[in-house]
């Protein structure tokens, strides 16, 4: 090994420096200037269930949308996907018919963190004039490819694995649990508010039919009398695991307008990592963090409103606790206020003040690795999601909280542009 | 410092750590082996750092060098994991793991069991010591650390 470069100690200071220049740089550069035309989904179904192959379910949900959009499947140009999705651009340009691929892109990091970026990666291509029509997907069919929180079978295990695995540490609750502890006890979050983000999503399924868990509603009782997956999670802290597809159209603004007389603009799309957020064995520098905390100041920095203004929120529960600290990185409550303000009348979208994972989000809806989030803040802009809040003009939803790089994006009708 | 008395905090069957190819972690498993708790230093600005990497995080220097360092901690967070997702762990009852933090050592982090009863209250805060858990016959042997409360 050889030494680069005299020690500074000035880390941290060069990362202030990194971020005042990149808020100056991207500030509003995609505010109002994309849109979502459509969006599609598939039939959701648990895990293992569907009768479809993965790639089947990717290709109906792309299909549902350009019929939502009212546009031609060879119109579109691009595709973004993320979390290592296995149904290639190359591969669904040559099903949909394609006669140019122009812009393909994979986000980086696991888990569900690039369910938002996904949609800042399509804004930003069809804003640069890479391409004109991206679609943002995601599928997954664990019968055909197994199930996330199984952990590692093989004979041995390297790198980071190579320290947690051999504990007991491998499952997504089992590598997340330990943030929400430790938010617990930093800041005296009740086991109630977290409970008050699981009665919410199943209060909300309950009018969505597309929801795996319609029909079967979810009481206080039954929260806190399931069984523990690992303290401080319970059964109904950790998000369903589920087989199904879904897509999102995104083209210019001008071009949704064409095809809509009402649409929904991305006002912002932000990706999130604080620092050495991916720091292995749990060692970011901030811990109980969503990854949030950089990254909401530029979302809401590009689409010129405030956490005030926000309407409705789709937050992304990998795990109750994550959607707590969630809310506070998004200024939508406060570590001091979350208990009282994070309650079940208030998080509702009939009459709540924070209306919650309308759809019944990744615990009660589907677990479409937080896509399917996507695209229920886009209905409330559109008024026809079936836990409508009244008067949506500003719908924020927010992506793999705790994950090492994050996103979220910030929809809205073209009366916030005034 | 000690070793476990007797047995593995859990059941043999799990997947058993190895270094990295490039070799890049090699010294803290080998410190393991020697019940020696070795972490990366970096030789210019002084900074512990962990999860194991080939740059300083803290000032970008190359020039990281491993050292050994007391074998105590305190507990940051923890789980009592009650649902295993593990065949070698399906008959097993809940287990704890502990985030512990390094306040000798830049308060780095590290993850491992916390001994003795798996149903003890735990508590942030609370000194710990490392426990050196042998698994000579893993294929090649190694070596986990444990932590336990220490007795006061």
């Amino acid at each position: 090994m050889q030494q680069t470069r005299r020690c500074t100690g000035g880390g941290r200071q060069r990362l202030a420096t990194v971020c005042a220049v990149s808020a100056s740089r991207t500030a509003q550069g995609l505010r109002g200037r994309t849109a979502v035309a459509g969006v599609g989904e598939t039939t959701y179904y648990k895990r293992g269930q569907s009768p479809d192959p993965e790639f089947v379910l990717v290709v109906k949900a792309i299909l549902a949308a350009c019929e939502d959009a009212g546009i031609s499947p060879r119109e579109i140009d691009g595709f973004c996907s993320y979390s290592n999705d296995r149904n290639t651009p190359a591969r669904l340009a040559n099903a949909l018919g394609l006669e140019e691929l122009r812009y393909s892109n994979m986000q980086w990091g696991g888990g569900g963190g690039g369910a938002a970026a996904v949609v800042q990666n399509a804004a930003s291509a069809v804003h640069a004039g890479s391409a004109n029509v991206v679609v943002a997907y995601r599928g997954l069919a664990q019968g055909q490819f197994g199930r996330f929180g199984q952990g590692g079978r093989r004979p041995a295990v390297r790198g980071e694995f190579a320290y947690t695995l051999p504990y007991g540490v491998m499952s997504p609750a089992q590598m997340y649990a330990m943030r929400t502890t430790r938010l617990m006890w930093e800041h005296g979050i009740d086991r109630s508010t977290m409970r008050a983000v699981a009665l919410a999503a199943y209060h909300h399924a309950q009018n969505n039919p597309r929801a795996v868990m319609y029909g079967r509603p979810l009481d206080a009782e039954t929260y806190d009398s399931s069984r523990w997956i690992t303290e401080p999670f319970r059964l109904y802290d950790c998000c369903l695991e589920n087989d199904g597809g879904a897509a999102m159209i995104v083209t210019s603004a001008e071009r949704a307008a064409d095809l809509s007389d009402t649409p929904v603009l991305v006002l912002a799309a932000q990706q999130s990592g604080g620092h050495r957020s991916g720091a292995w064995v749990h060692n970011p520098t901030d811990y109980a963090t969503s990854s949030f905390k950089l990254g909401a100041q530029h979302l809401y920095e590009q689409a010129g409103v405030t956490p005030d203004d926000v309407d409705v929120v789709q937050s992304y529960e990998n795990f109750t606790g994550a959607v707590v600290m969630s809310l506070i990185e998004h200024g939508l409550c406060t570590y001091e206020n979350a208990n009282e303000v994070l309650t079940f009348e208030n998080l509702r979208a009939d009459g709540g003040s924070i209306p919650l994972n309308t759809s019944g989000g990744n615990l009660a809806e589907c677990y479409m690795h937080g896509l399917g989030m996507q695209i229920e803040a886009v209905r409330q802009v559109r008024g026809d999601s079936t836990n409508q809040v009244p008067n949506v003009n500003v719908s924020l939803s927010n992506a793999g909280p705790m994950v090492e790089i994050a996103s979220t994006a910030i929809y809205g009708t073209t009366a916030v542009l005034g | 410092m000690s070793s476990l008395a007797e047995g593995t905090y859990l059941p043999e069957g799990l997947t058993q750590p190895a270094p990295m190819r490039d070799g890049m972690d090699a010294p803290y498993w080998e410190g393991t082996r020697e019940h020696e708790l070795r972490v990366q230093r970096c030789a210019d600005c002084g900074t512990h750092q962990w999860g194991p990497d080939w740059v300083c995080h803290a000032c970008q220097s190359l020039n990281v060098e491993w050292v050994t360092v007391e074998s105590t901690a305190r507990i940051y967070s923890w789980q009592r994991v009650h649902h295993p997702v593990h065949p070698a762990l399906a008959d097993h009852g809940p287990y704890i793991v502990v985030l512990v933090e390094l306040p000798h050592a830049d308060n780095l982090r590290m993850i491992g069991n916390l001994l003795g009863d798996p149903m003890q209250d735990i508590v942030i805060g609370s000194d710990v010591e490392a426990v050196f858990e042998d698994h000579d016959s893993g294929n090649p042997p190694y070596t986990l650390v444990q932590w336990q409360v220490t007795a006061t």
